[in-house]
Parts: structure tokens; C-alpha cells; sequence
């Protein structure tokens, strides 16, 4: 758990962070959004205290983060950053093994963990332990960067932009990986990102943050059906309708009822499901489950409802 | 190859504002205050009966009448506790020149005040004193200047107000009892002929590689294939020392001029001029010629492409874009080369080339000091001169080239 | 083997039985000779200039090559971050100060011989080294110093592990410009008695024996060159090592 409270930092005669507080409960992402200048770097990086806040505390699984010294807390802190900042002059096992060598971890226990995490990010170790970071592609860069930033198995992965370089596919690779990885870790992220969508599709809470301040912090549902702000609303851009279809499932409005022709699965999302109605001109479709037994159907005005404005 | 200076990266002149806000004193000024305060233990000048013999230790006070020594003492500490405290950097500049002038009229004063009334033979020169002050207090004149970010063309007017004023103050004839003056004074005539053959290597030989290598560095952007064997070429030349190179073109250069008569009409010979002005030429190809290689190479592709598609001819399209957005690149490579030719010049002197190398080693040969002096002092004040009046043009045509970039 | 190869292990074979065997090789000089001049310079034998010129310039870069590096590293932690603008200021103009002039003005310092050649070349020496590494320590890619401290590294972590070996390569090349001056230096510091092989040059020049001249001359050119091009190799396998440029 990380808990943010009053967080302020002053450049000379500016308010970078102005008094943010919010908490990120255990195995969540948080994702923070704001447009440029608004802070949510430096807010990232006054939780491994990279910068030092002026005011305010950072409380980790209920330690201050000013109990240790900042070296020694980063060392227990996940940090992946955009453009990666994989060491040049290190092969990957090295980098991946950058902090359990810092806390003088075994060989052998380095070694384990390095593979173990080469495997689990795609990269069969025999091939890439040896391969020098500038001999990577840019998805192969981003997943050994995120690979050492969980190398020490921090309980709390800090990511500013991690997936900024990366094209529309890879990226839409990346983060589902991110996803898969974090279910099975456990891992809290705090992740800070310009991208609404990226937002919307890692977060399980959404900060929206603006001049400093923080406007919002809420799950994405709600952040799409209530912006507390304007700007809240312009950052999520006039497709709001669609983008909460795109948070709900099938199964979640799926009724008892006939219907026929092309089935849709149950775990698509409602966004697909009012595409396939619209495209296929009917007001029905019946809803399959992963085996293929049909468990119900799906109205367009189910939909319909579910994407007006909330009253 | 001079490496172009990078911009500073963020995070150090992040640290540089935090650090400087940090502690009640200034850092460097701690280290000029060290410097100027073992000075004053030092001897401020050196006097010595005649030119060759050695000289002996004179501290301020026994160089200098009370009341200027007393004025010129306190001068400096005033300059000391303007340096350590946290001074704006305006101040510090105009103090550290100010005691820089007072230093300089002091050392002459000291000069006329050591020397015995009528005795031509007694020599007076700057002790080690003075010259850790004048170090010192020029450091601080630096880093204010650096720390001001002053402008190329407020730059060049300092550096201008700086000679104005040594003109001035040798014209007076305040430093005309210093033994380095004493050395001119013997050799007023010999003084400016070397002094306009030093300057004739230097500028002649920078002349004829830009005529050259200019042109060649264009072929160079066009043929890629011929660019690494002539670069390596000049590369390897560059490499050669040049007492080694001055030599190895006295060979082919006497054989010239014994064997084709025109060679000999032309004045080349073995030694001189020639194989000096040819090695000069030589050393300075590959700064040119790599700056206008990468001058060219570095010039927008978009531009290029726009004035290929206005219609351009491939001479209009240099004459009128290429050239004109490289000349910042080919301008510093005229300083680096410059500036490398006005030291090397030097060296032509043991080979018969004249120039104030040859006060150098004439003083060398006779341990003769002050003789080494007259040369090495203009050589360096010419060099100086030349690297920062290059350097703030480059500055502007750099800041110019760019603003019509973005227009 | 590769031909440019077998050029620089002939020319380096050929050099050294030059300097080691020069009355072998009395017939090549003896048509610059006049007059009956000898053709090979015996005064002092080859091979102990060659080696005192050598071990001049290898100490003198030695110690600049750790002072400046020690400077460079001074300036650029938060402590010393006040003399960077100034430090880059006088590495910059410092070089314009010509070397022939830092030797001649060391000799009223410190006399004759081969003191004062050492410490100009050191003096001198110094500020190419300090240039380069200021500049390797500043430019290094903002993500990897990022990356260092946000892992956790210490001060000296950063430094040793990752820092100083990244700018290797650009601290090489500043040695590489002050060795290729220091040779140089070197020779012309014959001039005030220091034993390198510029006496040759120089007792060429007084006595005007081309002959001697050219010895000197191709001996002290041809030792630039190999050790400019043997650093210039060793920088280029340091780039590719510490993966800062892509294997060809």
C-alpha cells in the first residue's frame, strides 16, 4: 500500500505539487493522467525520493519513506522509466540483475531470478542473458527494462511513460503483458502516463492531475461518467460513451432470451458487442460462454442505457 | 579535432543552482583568497643586476613606495572579501579587472622604483607574486564572465577595452623599465618584422587551406567512397609532430629547388619560409576540410530538399543553402586553425622561418629569460586574442544561422 | 591476417630495428649526406632517445590523464558543481595557450633539462583530457543516470559502475589528443637539453645534415602515428564494448 499525503514541492517561486493526497491500495494501479507540466513526474519521483518533496510524506505499506536512507529505499522501490535507461555497457542479464547485486543477493539466487523473469517476459534466456541492450528491439528494450525494475521483487513498481516509445501494436502488447505480470506478482503500480487510454485501460483508479493539484482520483468508470472538471472531461475527449462500453463486459448485461444468428462471447467487451449490432443490423445478440454453450443475450438498449450519462 | 562544447545536461546545472544557494561563501572565491593570500608571501618582483645572472626576491613593500604598496595591499583584500562573500557577478568582474589594471601600473611602478637611476644593465621582472595574483584575480574575471553569459559581442568589447588599455600603458612607457621592455627596447626593428612573418605563416598558410580545403571538403560531401582514404590522409598528417614534419619537407624541398629552376625563382629552398608555409598548409587541411564535410552533411535535408524542388541548380543550391547553413561549422574550424597555426608558427622558427619563435629560441640558446618572454608573450596574447574573437563569431553565426533557420 | 594489419606490424618492425640497428641502415641516408657528413646520428644512441622520449610523454600523460579525470569527476558531483562552468571555460581557452609556449615559459621556472619539458607536457597535457571528460561525464544519456539513481545506487556506484565507464570512450580520445601533442612537445623540448629524439632533428638543423634531419624525423612521425592509430583502435573496440555503438 502507498499512501500519499500532502505532497507539495516548490521550484523557487513555483508550486509544482501542490498538496496531493491519495492512496493506493494493495495489488492496485493507480495511473496518473494530467496534461504537461501538471506534475505527476515529479509527484512519481518524489515517492523513491529522487526528488525530495518540500512538503508532505509517503508512507509505504505504512513505513515513511524518510525512515531510510533514499538509496537504500529505491533499492526496494520498481523504477521503469521511458527510453528505458538500460545500462549500454551491460548485457541484459546484467542489467536484470542491477539491484539483487545491490543487495548482495547469492549468484545462484541472481542467476534464478534473472531467468526466471527472461522467461516469464518472453525472452528465452539462452538467447538474450548475453545480448547487449543496443542489439534489442525497442519492445525487447521496454520488457528488460520493466524485467529489472521487478528483479528484486519490490512489492511497489513505480513506471513513468514506460511504453512512450513503443509503437500502437507492441504497445497494446506491453501493457496487457504488464497486466498479466502484475496479476501474478500482486504488485501496487503507480503509473504516471499522457495517454487517457492507457489510463483508462491499465488503471484500476485513475489521478488526474492539473497545475499541481489533484482534480480526481477515481476508478475509470467514474472518472468517464462524472469528470470533476472540465478539464477532467476534455482529457477524456468527446468519445466518452464508447470508452465506458469499452470497461464493460458482455456478461455484465447478458439476459435470459432468444436470439439468433452470429453469437458474441461473453467476456467481449460491450464496446465490441454494440459494434457487432450495428454492423450486423439487429437489436439482439445471443451470448456464448468460453465453451460455446449459449448462456443468454445481449439488447441494444441495454447498451444504450448503460452509455448514457448517468442521472 | 576540437570537439564542438556540448550543452550542459540538465540535471548537473540543476545541482550547480541548488549548490551555489547552499553554503554562506563562494567556493572558487575560498581558492582565489588562497591563491592571492600566498602571494603576498611571494615575491612581488624580481630584480636582478644584469640579464643573465640570477635574479633575487623583492616582497610588495620593498618593490613599491609605502603608500602604493599599502594601496595596492588592500586593493587585493578588499578584492579577497568581495571574492569569498556572495557577490553579484558584475561586481566581480569590474573589481577583478580594476586590480588587474592596478597589478599591472603597479609592476611597472616597482620596476622604475627597483631599477637604479641610469643603470641600463639591471633587469626588474614580474616575481612569482605577481603572477599567482594576476592568475588569481583573472580566474575571477572568468568565471564572472562565465557566470554573466555575456554576449559573443559584449565578450569581444571587454577583450577590446582589455588591449586598449596594455596600448595605453605601454605607450605612457609606465613598463618600460621591466626587463621584457628593456628586450624590445634592444630589438624594436627585429620585434615587428617577426612579429608580421609570424603573422604572414599563420594567416598565409589558413588563406591558401581554405582556398583549398573548402572546395575539397565539397568533392569530399559529394563522393563518399573518397571520404575515409583522404581523411585518414590529412588525419595521419595532422599526427606528425611538427618539428619532425618542418624537417622531412626540407629534403624534398632543397631537392626542388636544386632541380627546377622555377622552384628556385620562386624563393624555395630547403629551409625558410617554404617548408613552413607547407607545413602549415598541411596541418591546417583536415580541420577544414572535416568541418566542411560535416557542415554539409548537417545541413537539413528538408532544406535541401526545398531548394531542390523550388528548381534550384545544384550551384545555386550550395552557393545559396548549403553553404551559408555550414558556415558556422567551416567558421570554427578557421579558429581551430588559426589558433594552432599562431602556436605552430613558433616552431618554424628552427627552421629558418623567422617569426617570434625565433626570440624564443634565440633566448633559450643564450638563457636568456626575458628574450624567451618577448617571443612566448605575443605568441600567447596573439593566440588569445584569436580564440575568443573567433569563438564569439562563431557564437553569433551560429545563433544567426539558427534564428534564420527557424524563420 | 588482415592487410591493414600487416602494414602496422611492418612498419613497427621496421622502426624498431631502425632504432635499435640505425648503422644498418646508413646506405638510405647517405645520399642526403654532403660533404662526407656522417649519415647516422651517433652522439647518443637511438634507441635510449626513443625510449626517453617515450617514458616523458607516458608519465607526463599518466599524471594529467588521473589529475584531470580526478577534476572532471570534482566538478561534476553536486560539491564541485560550482567550478564546471569555469573548469569548461579554461580547458577550452587553456588550449589555446601554445604548447611551445607553456615549454619556453616553464624553463624560467624550472630551469634546463628534462623537468621542465615533463611538466609542460603535463600542464599542457592536462586540458584535452579534462575537455573530453567533462564533456563524457556531462552528455551521458539522461535515462541511464536516471535509471542508476532510481535503482538505488550510491554516489560512488554510479560513478564506478556506470558513469566513469560509459565516458571511457570519450576520455580516450582526449588522451589520444594530448599524447598525439605531447610526442610533439616532446621533440621540440630537445631545445632546452630534455634527451628525446627531437636532439636528432635539432643537430640536423645546426650542423645542416638533412640526413639527420630525416632520421629524427621519420622516427618521431612514425611513433606518433602508430601510437595515435593504435588508441584510435582501442577507443573504437571500447565503443563497441560498452555498447555504444552497434557491432558492424
Amino acid at each position: 500500500m502507498v499512501e500519499i499525503d500532502d505532497l507539495t514541492k516548490d521550484y523557487a517561486a513555483r508550486r509544482v505539487v501542490d498538496g496531493v493526497s491519495f492512496t493506493v491500495g494493495d495489488g492496485e494501479i493507480a495511473a496518473v493522467v494530467g496534461p504537461s507540466g501538471s506534475g505527476k513526474t515529479t509527484l512519481l519521483r518524489m515517492i523513491n525520493r529522487l526528488i525530495e518533496p518540500s512538503s508532505g510524506s509517503v508512507r509505504i505499506d505504512g513505513k515513511d519513506t524518510r525512515a531510510v536512507p533514499p538509496h537504500v529505499l529505491r533499492r526496494g522501490i520498481g523504477y521503469a522509466i521511458q527510453g528505458y535507461g538500460l545500462f549500454p555497457h551491460r548485457t541484459v542479464a546484467q542489467n536484470i540483475a542491477t539491484v539483487p547485486r545491490l543487495m548482495g543477493w547469492a549468484r545462484a539466487r541472481i542467476d534464478a531470478r534473472v531467468d526466471a523473469l527472461l522467461d516469464l517476459f518472453q525472452l528465452p534466456a539462452a538467447e538474450f542473458r548475453h545480448r547487449m541492450p543496443n542489439s534489442l528491439s525497442g519492445g525487447q528494450q521496454q520488457r528488460v527494462g520493466v524485467a529489472r525494475a521487478l528483479a528484486a521483487e519490490p512489492n511497489v513498481l513505480l513506471m513513468d511513460e514506460p511504453f512512450g516509445a513503443l509503437d500502437p501494436i507492441i504497445r497494446t502488447k506491453a501493457q496487457s503483458d504488464l497486466l498479466a505480470i502484475q496479476r501474478r506478482f500482486g504488485t501496487t503500480i503507480i503509473v504516471v502516463t499522457h495517454d487517457i487510454e492507457e489510463a483508462i485501460h491499465l488503471g484500476s483508479r485513475i489521478a488526474v492531475l492539473d497545475a499541481g493539484k489533484l482534480v480526481q482520483y477515481a476508478t475509470p468508470a467514474d472518472v468517464i461518467a462524472r469528470p470533476a472538471t472540465p478539464l477532467v472531461a476534455e482529457l477524456i475527449g468527446g468519445d466518452r460513451p464508447f470508452r465506458l462500453l469499452s470497461l464493460g463486459k458482455v456478461v455484465d448485461l447478458v439476459e435470459a432470451g432468444p436470439a439468433s444468428g452470429e453469437p458474441i462471447r461473453a467476456d467481449a467487451s460491450l464496446r465490441d458487442a454494440y459494434a457487432e449490432l450495428l454492423w450486423t443490423r439487429r437489436d439482439v445478440l445471443p451470448v456464448i460462454d468460453a465453451t460455446g454453450t449459449v448462456v443468454g443475450r445481449i439488447r441494444r438498449d441495454a447498451i444504450t442505457v448503460r452509455a448514457g450519462a448517468p442521472s | 579535432m576540437r570537439r564542438a562544447t556540448s550543452p550542459e545536461a540538465p540535471e548537473v546545472s540543476a545541482i550547480a543552482t541548488t549548490a551555489r544557494s547552499r553554503l554562506p561563501f563562494d567556493k572558487l572565491g575560498v581558492l582565489i583568497a588562497a591563491m592571492a593570500g600566498s602571494a603576498a608571501f611571494l615575491p612581488f618582483a624580481t630584480f636582478r643586476v644584469n640579464r643573465i645572472v640570477l635574479g633575487e626576491g623583492r616582497a610588495l613593500f620593498a618593490a613599491l613606495p609605502f603608500g602604493e604598496a599599502a594601496f595596492l595591499a588592500i586593493a587585493i583584500a578588499a578584492g579577497i572579501v568581495l571574492a569569498v562573500s556572495k557577490t553579484p557577478a558584475r561586481w566581480r568582474l569590474a573589481v577583478s579587472l580594476a586590480i588587474l589594471v592596478a597589478l599591472c601600473v603597479a609592476i611597472g611602478h616597482a620596476s622604475t622604483f627597483l631599477t637604479p637611476p641610469g643603470d641600463r644593465m639591471a633587469r626588474v621582472s614580474p616575481g612569482s607574486g605577481f603572477w599567482l595574483s594576476i592568475f588569481a584575480f583573472a580566474l575571477l574575471a572568468a568565471d564572472a564572465i562565465v557566470r554573466l553569459k555575456l554576449a559573443p559581442i559584449v565578450r569581444i568589447g571587454i577583450l577590446a577595452a582589455v588591449a586598449l588599455f596594455l596600448a595605453l600603458l605601454l605607450a605612457s612607457g609606465t613598463l618600460s623599465d621591466l626587463s621584457i621592455l628593456r628586450e624590445y627596447a634592444n630589438r624594436g626593428d627585429t620585434f615587428w618584422r617577426e612579429a608580421r612573418t609570424h603573422l604572414a605563416l599563420a594567416l598565409g598558410s589558413l588563406a591558401v587551406a581554405v582556398v583549398a580545403g573548402v572546395p575539397l571538403g565539397i568533392v569530399l560531401h559529394g563522393r563518399r567512397g573518397w571520404r575515409a582514404p583522404v581523411l585518414s590522409v590529412l588525419n595521419v598528417i595532422q599526427t606528425i609532430p611538427s618539428l619532425a614534419l618542418f624537417g622531412l619537407l626540407i629534403a624534398p624541398l632543397a631537392w626542388l629547388a636544386a632541380n627546377v629552376p622555377l622552384a628556385a625563382a620562386l624563393g624555395i629552398s630547403g629551409i625558410g619560409a617554404a617548408p613552413a608555409m607547407v607545413a602549415l598548409f598541411a596541418y591546417s587541411l583536415l580541420p577544414v576540410v572535416a568541418n566542411t564535410v560535416v557542415g554539409l552533411d548537417n545541413v537539413p535535408p528538408a532544406a535541401d530538399d526545398a531548394a531542390r524542388g523550388m528548381g534550384m541548380t545544384d550551384w545555386q543550391r550550395l552557393v545559396g543553402v548549403q553553404l551559408p547553413l555550414s558556415f558556422p561549422v567551416i567558421l570554427t574550424s578557421i579558429r581551430i586553425v588559426l589558433v594552432q597555426n599562431i602556436g605552430l608558427a613558433t616552431v618554424a622558427a628552427l627552421i629558418g622561418a623567422g617569426g617570434l619563435g625565433v626570440f624564443v629560441f634565440q633566448g633559450i640558446g643564450q638563457s636568456a629569460m626575458d628574450l624567451v618572454l618577448l617571443g612566448a608573450v605575443p605568441t600567447v596574447a596573439l593566440a588569445f586574442v584569436a580564440a575568443v574573437v573567433l569563438d564569439a563569431t562563431v557564437e553569433m553565426a551560429s545563433t544567426r544561422s539558427a534564428r534564420r533557420g527557424r524563420d | 591476417m588482415r592487410p591493414s594489419l600487416i602494414v602496422r606490424v611492418g612498419v613497427l618492425a621496421l622502426l624498431v630495428a631502425f632504432v635499435t640497428q640505425p648503422e644498418s641502415f646508413a646506405w638510405a641516408f647517405e645520399p642526403l649526406t654532403r660533404n662526407g657528413q656522417p649519415a647516422i646520428y651517433t652522439q647518443n644512441s637511438l634507441i635510449n632517445l626513443t625510449l626517453s622520449h617515450l617514458a616523458i610523454v607516458a608519465v607526463a600523460t599518466v599524471c594529467a590523464t588521473l589529475l584531470a579525470v580526478g577534476l572532471a569527476v570534482l566538478v561534476t558531483r553536486p560539491f564541485g558543481a560550482e567550478f564546471l562552468p569555469l573548469s569548461r571555460a579554461i580547458a577550452n581557452l587553456g588550449q589555446t595557450f601554445p604548447p611551445v609556449a607553456v615549454l619556453a615559459l616553464a624553463v624560467p621556472v624550472l630551469g634546463f633539462g628534462t623537468g621542465p619539458t615533463l611538466v609542460a607536457l603535463f600542464l599542457y597535457g592536462l586540458l584535452p583530457i579534462l575537455e573530453n571528460a567533462l564533456t563524457g561525464l556531462t552528455t551521458l544519456p539522461p535515462a541511464v543516470t536516471e535509471a542508476a539513481r532510481g535503482v538505488g545506487m550510491t554516489g560512488w556506484q554510479r560513478l564506478l559502475d556506470v558513469e566513469l565507464p560509459l565516458a571511457t570512450p570519450v576520455i580516450l580520445a582526449g588522451i589520444r589528443l594530448s599524447v598525439v601533442i605531447s610526442v610533439a612537445t616532446a621533440t621540440i623540448g630537445s631545445t632546452v637539453a630534455a634527451s628525446t629524439l627531437g636532439e636528432v632533428i635539432i643537430a640536423g638543423l645546426l650542423t645542416n645534415n638533412v640526413a639527420f634531419i630525416a632520421q629524427g624525423g621519420l622516427v618521431v612521425g612514425i611513433i606518433a602515428v602508430l601510437i595515435y592509430d593504435a588508441l584510435t583502435g582501442l577507443e573504437a573496440s571500447l565503443l563497441q564494448r560498452t555498447g555504444q555503438r552497434r557491432p558492424a
